[in-house]
């Protein structure tokens, strides 16, 4: 074997892979760049530039949108941390069931969403649902809760919560269980609380735990579509629509240009938000 | 675990997952040969039971006999919803008795799904025989001329009336036949309420809210609102229509041409206000919108609601919900401020589009034909009753019609309709029921809605980029 085939062979392997990563991720990616500023259909297509970004960010619902977006990722990420931690401290407890426990906190993840959507907003009916008769039956009168415009975004985001907390859950319960017991007992023996053990010793050392769950949390909030679209579709008007809504409406409506374009921007926007989080919360980090 | 285990675990998952990847192969290729196989075999078992009814008479002599030779098999999309895929199947029984061609039928959703689903089929030539999708402006949309047969110079489209062809109509070409009867954009009501209120049927607006602060005072729910399935908010601004295009005759050629909006043309506007009048005034049912529109319709039969914007078609989901209450529903148009304008908005049929690249297009043509004809449309009329006046000249609307569309035919009969501005106008905004959600339920004033859908049609027109925008 020559020199340069024993330093270029071994790279022949990495092709299949690199072949399919290119065909399947990043032609699409480039391509999508480059349909933003095209008007198509599946056949044809004509360059427009930056028409399409233009008319995206004129879209009389995009800055509710945006608006909602961040609102929806920051409160589903905030509960998901603080319901996290509070049932993975819980769970690493010595608390009879704790095997059937974690598994009823865990279950709500294995369903479909579609399924989950349905199910709460049959459930949160302003009149037959049975939150508001259960409600009604201790003399509370209900809100509409996916009808008023105040509080719909935050009841789908509370259902999201429900349905994402398991997740949180488990990595909170790993990270808690890596601590090592010497420093419980440690605490222990210097006559410590259970508080004080949570606070000093379970919360910060399970800082990277929690900030896989922050960074998680949020770019599937800033992402979220199906939730909202099998509860609110949007609605009532535009009060819940999130930035993948919009997308998915212009996408219905048959504006593949533009939908795309709006995909660019959430793209740029979840970069644009995620990145320096995520720089931000592992410069914190403390090693156990 | 020792060495030779796991050694013999690796062989075996290594073995495992390539059959798997190839059962995989496999099991894809094969049901493509089941696809593939299935109008074959359907095809062959009808020979076998046309052999044994012609019992004696050998198959030779049986086809002699027959019209077409051979027996043919057509695709056909339709979607599902409503009673028009059963109307159908039974004209697709009927005709191939009679012509010896066979209908498959392949069913597409509803609605944007079903529009996206069709314009893929379309892009990749995967179209079928015969398609039935909407007439007017969506129409447009899919490039007729490049996809569908032109059905200008056929026999059969000499009996379907000028209304329909001008809405299958682009650039001289006509493409489709009607499917059903119209229907219209109106007001749906119960009329033992009106009768023991001692109501009348309005004909200006404030006769409208008139009443409807009767019913209110009566403690019924004046008009249903059913803003779950959002489309069916936009009734007040679709249906009131005919009233903008008496008062504005030149309103849709403007509007297309990007010289008239709904935000600056008052007769327009008023269909938004509308939205908002009956919101303010407290008229709309408690839970509207959590509401659907079955709930509404059974509201509308059980006359705890009295009005409900609507299209007639709707008077068909009365009938399989609660038939023994469709003599109760009546129909009558959107009123308008003046008592001289008042006139039914109506929505021409559906379509059904020949696939031009379709390899059995005079069979296909045969079926549309017979479909048409008295015979086929007796048919389709036996499992579906008409929501409207039909559009093929000489079949007149059965003597045991619906109430409510006995009712319309006298505004038809006066010459009192005009069709929705979707069949005169390529433009229509996607989002316009949402706005209308927006503006029903208080979330926007009426003027904001007006131009929030401007701006929508503005963005549609430029998609697809007509001139002037």
């Amino acid at each position: 074997m020559t020199k340069v085939t024993m330093r270029t062979y071994s790279y022949l392997f990495l092709l299949p892979a690199g072949i399919i990563y290119f065909v399947f991720y990043l032609l699409p990616t480039i391509l999508s760049f480059f349909f933003s500023m095209t008007r198509w259909t599946l056949t044809k297509w004509d360059f427009i530039g930056f028409e399409n970004y233009a008319t995206f960010f004129s879209e009389t619902s995009l800055s509710i949108g945006f608006k909602n977006t961040v609102i929806y990722a920051i409160v589903t990420c905030g509960l998901k941390v603080v319901f996290g931690l509070l049932l993975g401290a819980f769970l690493t407890s010595q608390v009879k069931f704790k095997n059937y426990l974690r598994s009823v906190v865990f279950f709500p993840t294995l369903l479909s969403t579609i399924a989950v959507g349905i199910a709460f907003s049959t459930m949160m009916h302003p009149s037959q649902g049975v939150m508001n008769k259960a409600l009604d039956a201790i003399g509370i009168i209900g809100p509409d809760w996916l009808g008023n415009t105040k509080l719909a975004l935050l009841s789908v985001a509370s259902v999201d919560v429900w349905k994402g907390v398991g997740v949180a859950t488990v990595i909170f319960i790993a990270g808690i269980t890596a601590i090592p017991q010497e420093y419980y007992e440690a605490l222990k023996i210097d006559g410590g609380s259970n508080w004080s053990a949570f606070r000093h010793i379970t919360m910060p050392l399970s800082r990277p735990a929690m900030n896989s769950v922050i960074i998680l949390a949020f770019i599937g909030g800033l992402r979220s579509f199906d939730l909202i679209w099998a509860m609110t579709k949007g609605g009532p008007g535009f009060t819940t629509d999130l930035i993948a809504s919009i997308i998915y409406k212009q996408y219905q409506a048959g504006f593949y240009g533009l939908a795309t374009a709006g995909n660019v921007i959430l793209f740029i926007c979840v970069s644009v938000l995620a990145f320096p989080l995520y720089k931000f919360l592992t410069r914190s980090e403390v090693d156990v | 675990m020792s060495r030779t285990k796991r050694q013999s675990l690796a062989i075996f998952m290594s073995t495992l997952l390539i059959v798997v990847l190839l059962a995989g192969c496999g099991g894809s290729g094969g049901s493509n040969n089941a696809g593939a196989n299935t109008p074959a075999a359907t095809n062959n078992k009808a020979d076998n039971t046309a052999a044994g009814n012609t019992d004696n008479a050998s198959p030779d002599e049986a086809n002699a006999a027959n019209t077409p030779a051979e027996k043919q098999t057509l695709t056909l999309m339709v979607g599902n919803t409503g009673t028009t895929l059963d109307a159908l199947k039974n004209v697709a029984a009927e005709a191939e008795k009679k012509l010896n061609i066979a209908i498959e039928f392949d069913i597409k959703p509803d609605g944007t799904e079903g529009d996206n689903l069709v314009k893929t089929r379309l892009a990749t030539g995967d179209m079928d025989d015969l398609l039935v999708y909407n007439t007017g402006s969506l129409l447009q949309a899919l490039n007729p001329a490049d996809n569908f047969l032109d059905l200008a110079n056929e026999a059969f489209m000499g009996d379907v009336m000028d209304s329909f062809k001008t809405v299958v109509t682009i650039d001289g070409k006509v493409f489709g036949a009607p499917v059903g009867s119209s229907q219209a954009g109106a007001i749906l009501y119960n009329k033992k309420v009106y009768a023991d209120l001692g109501l009348k049927v309005p004909t200006t607006w404030t006769e409208f809210m008139a009443n409807n602060e009767k019913i209110k005072a009566a403690g019924k729910t004046a008009v249903i609102a059913s803003y779950k399935d959002t489309w069916t908010s936009q009734l007040f601004v679709l249906g009131d229509f005919y009233n903008v295009s008496t008062q504005v005759p030149s309103f849709a050629a403007d509007y297309t041409a990007n010289k008239a909006k709904y935000g600056t043309t008052p007769e327009a506007l008023r269909g938004f206000e509308k939205t908002a009048e009956v919101f303010k005034a407290g008229y709309m049912n408690k839970d509207f919108l959590a509401t659907t529109y079955d709930v509404a319709l059974k509201m509308l039969a059980d006359g705890t609601g009295v009005h409900y914007p609507m299209l007639t078609g709707g008077l068909d989901t009365v009938m399989q919900n609660s038939p023994d209450k469709i003599g109760d529903i009546g129909v009558f148009p959107i009123p308008s401020e003046k008592a001289d304008v008042n006139g039914l908005t109506v929505w021409m049929p559906s379509g059904m589009y020949i696939n031009k690249n379709s390899k059995k297009v005079e069979a296909a043509k045969q079926w549309v034909a017979y479909f048409v004809s008295k015979e086929g449309q007796a048919a389709f009329a036996s499992k579906v009753k008409a929501a409207g006046p039909y559009v093929i000249k000489g079949i007149d609307l059965p003597a045991d019609s619906y109430e409510g569309v006995k009712e319309m035919q006298q505004y038809f009969d006066a010459g009192k309709t005009a069709p929705a501005l979707e069949f005169v106008s390529p433009v229509k905004g996607p989002n316009l029921e949402n706005i209308t959600v927006a503006v029903g339920s208080g979330i926007s004033d009426a003027a904001k809605g007006a131009k929030d859908y401007d701006k929508d049609v503005q963005k549609q027109a430029q998609q697809l980029n007509l001139p002037g925008w």
